[in-house]
């Protein structure tokens, strides 16, 4: 058995994926609670609070400068804190992907099932910060429901991610690692917070290879009413992360569950 | 018939050629090897489980038992030699031939978020079986381990041993031809673990194929029609239970402990028993007559003994020794 051979990516992941969703719909209350918290919380606190001293930002309010970087932020941290904790749960903790191994399904089937529920909880996740968005009035477009067009993007990009870093991982510890080092300093320098143009230029030229920067590029046009620029271009950054990555965290995934 | 293979250079004695040349072998394992790093964990099996019997694989902690089922699943590659499992080559199809298995693990893998209904369900789902099928099967799936009322039950609040009922309801949801069982009873208490034996005669009864890993030499006494005790990798010891002890050991079994035991062993144990073993304070003394042996006991005061029938633990001991395996 190569590890190297390319993911066999088969339908048979569905019934696995039943059984997360099954797991959601029992702690569903308090995760959509949370959805919609989290980033009311954000839009709240820095909209409202740092942009009543900020009079506008890239000709629009502070808020709804901050509406698509939230979308973008939070859609990735769902999706990587379930490829990390609640994947790594499962592999590790629980030994649920023994469990379902030993059934016909193979490890490719369990990998795909976690990087599209990944996918799944981001949508969950964006739907929730639309809906806030909208109620709080900072974005107005229904051209801004194109955003859930990229969300599932940035799920199984970030996803992919995420999972090829729980190969490695001895331990949940290992994971703050990844935050600190990666996750933190990527939604600095991807326009998340503030527009791009108040890094200096080696730094603006380094986010040209972050995912999230070419999300946000994505969403915030969406999010004023306008159609986003080079949308081929950053479609195929964040599906060139998908691919590479869900590929690295096969190989590992296999090499580490084969030992 | 297969065609007349020449015979392997080392052809394991006791392995019964009916069942490797004939049909009805459920899982066929030739000169299986599995190494990691410098430490060849299986060092060249072979075994042929026929259908309807109960196989157990004995061995002391890091025999390459579990390795041994792994590879036969196809989890992990050998590095050498065949498997068929369901008439299918492993691991080129083992995810197939997986869909007539059953797998019991040694560690507990339920899903604590559901219930004990809703863990049949959700593994059955991964057999591609439609819910319909599985909630047929659920009421005797439940009845068979004994938590029928315990349908809506959290994992939680389960028992040890009602967790492991549920495993082997579980294994048991795609109605497999042949159950893997890892150390079935390891951490249960005697009435736990007498109800998992009695519901793994009731499979065999259903003409089931059982293959289970075990330390227990009881547990294996009272199951298996064959037995492979298995050390370093090897199988040093194949046959029936009664085979190996009557292979391998006298039929006779004095244990004897207490003061003077040094005095005793030196001047008629060693005479009188035909072996005699040494673990701690204790003198093992094999024999096929035991009288002499009692009756020079009863001589001597202050010195403790216990006359039992040989069993599988002495083979076990005899053939792995005494020293831990940690």
């Amino acid at each position: 058995m190569n590890s190297y051979t390319l993911p066999r990516l088969s339908v048979r992941f569905v019934p696995v994926w039943r059984r997360h969703f099954l797991v959601w719909t029992k702690l569903a209350a308090p995760s959509v609670l949370f959805n919609l918290a989290d980033p009311t919380i954000y839009m709240l606190g820095l909209g409202f609070g740092l942009g009543a001293l900020l009079p506008e930002v890239g000709g629009v309010s502070y808020i709804a400068f901050l509406a698509a970087g939230i979308i973008c932020f939070s859609t990735m941290n769902t999706a990587t804190f379930e490829a990390l904790y609640s994947a790594f749960s499962r592999m590790h903790v629980q030994r649920t992907w023994d469990a379902i191994t030993n059934a016909p399904l193979a490890l490719d089937d369990v990998v795909l099932a976690e990087l599209v529920w990944a996918a799944t909880k981001s949508c969950l996740s964006g739907l929730a910060i639309l809906v806030v968005v909208y109620a709080l009035g900072v974005v107005t477009s229904p051209l801004a429901l194109a955003t859930l067009a990229v969300v599932p993007l940035i799920g199984l990009c970030f996803g992919a991610l995420g999972l090829a870093i729980t190969a490695l991982s001895p331990s949940y510890d290992f994971f703050s690692y990844y935050f600190t080092l990666v996750i933190t300093p990527m939604a600095m320098l991807s326009g998340v917070f503030f527009p791009l143009e108040q890094l200096p230029v080696p730094l603006r030229i380094a986010a040209e290879v972050l995912p999230l920067a070419h999300a946000v590029e994505l969403v915030r046009p969406l999010t004023f009413g306008a159609l986003p620029e080079n949308v081929l271009l950053h479609v195929t950054v964040l599906l060139a992360y998908a691919v590479v990555g869900f590929y690295a965290a096969t190989v590992l995934l296999r090499r580490r569950l084969a030992s | 018939m297969k065609q007349e293979a020449p015979q392997p250079p080392v052809p394991s004695p006791s392995l019964p050629r009916s069942a490797v040349e004939g049909g009805g072998a459920v899982l066929r394992v030739q000169s299986l090897r599995k190494r990691y790093g410098e430490l060849e964990v299986v060092a060249g099996i072979s075994l042929a489980i026929r259908r309807g019997e109960c196989f157990g694989l004995l061995g002391p902690n890091g025999a390459g038992k579990t390795t041994t089922l792994r590879l036969c699943l196809g989890l992990i590659g050998p590095d050498a030699g065949e498997i068929e499992l369901m008439g299918e080559p492993v691991p080129l199809r083992a995810r197939v031939a997986r869909r007539a298995v059953g797998v019991v693990p040694q560690m507990d893998n339920l899903d604590p978020d559901f219930t004990v209904e809703e863990n049949l369900l959700v593994y059955g789902r991964y057999f591609g079986l439609p819910d319909a099928t599985i909630r047929a099967r659920l009421p005797e799936l439940l009845e068979f381990a004994g938590l029928a009322g315990r349908a809506a039950s959290r994992i939680q609040t389960l028992s040890g041993g009602m967790r492991r009922r549920l495993m082997l309801a579980r294994a048991l949801v795609n109605d497999p031809e042949l159950v893997f069982m890892d150390e079935p009873t390891t951490g249960l208490d005697p009435q736990a673990r007498h109800v998992i034996w009695d519901r793994l005669r009731q499979l065999l009864a259903r003409e089931k194929t059982i293959l289970l890993t075990t330390h227990f030499m009881e547990e294996a006494e009272r199951l298996c029609d064959r037995i492979a005790i298995m050390d370093r990798g090897r199988f040093i010891a194949e046959g029936t239970p009664r085979e190996l002890i009557a292979r391998h050991i006298e039929p006779h079994v004095v244990e004897v402990h207490g003061d003077g035991l040094d005095a005793w062993s030196a001047a008629e144990g060693s005479r009188l028993a035909s072996r005699l073993e040494r673990s701690g304070e204790t003198a093992f003394c094999y024999t096929t007559d035991a009288a002499p042996l009692l009756a020079s006991l009863e001589r001597t005061s202050g010195l403790r003994y216990l006359h039992r029938p040989a069993s599988l633990e002495d083979v076990f001991l005899k053939l792995t020794g005494r020293e831990l395996r940690d």
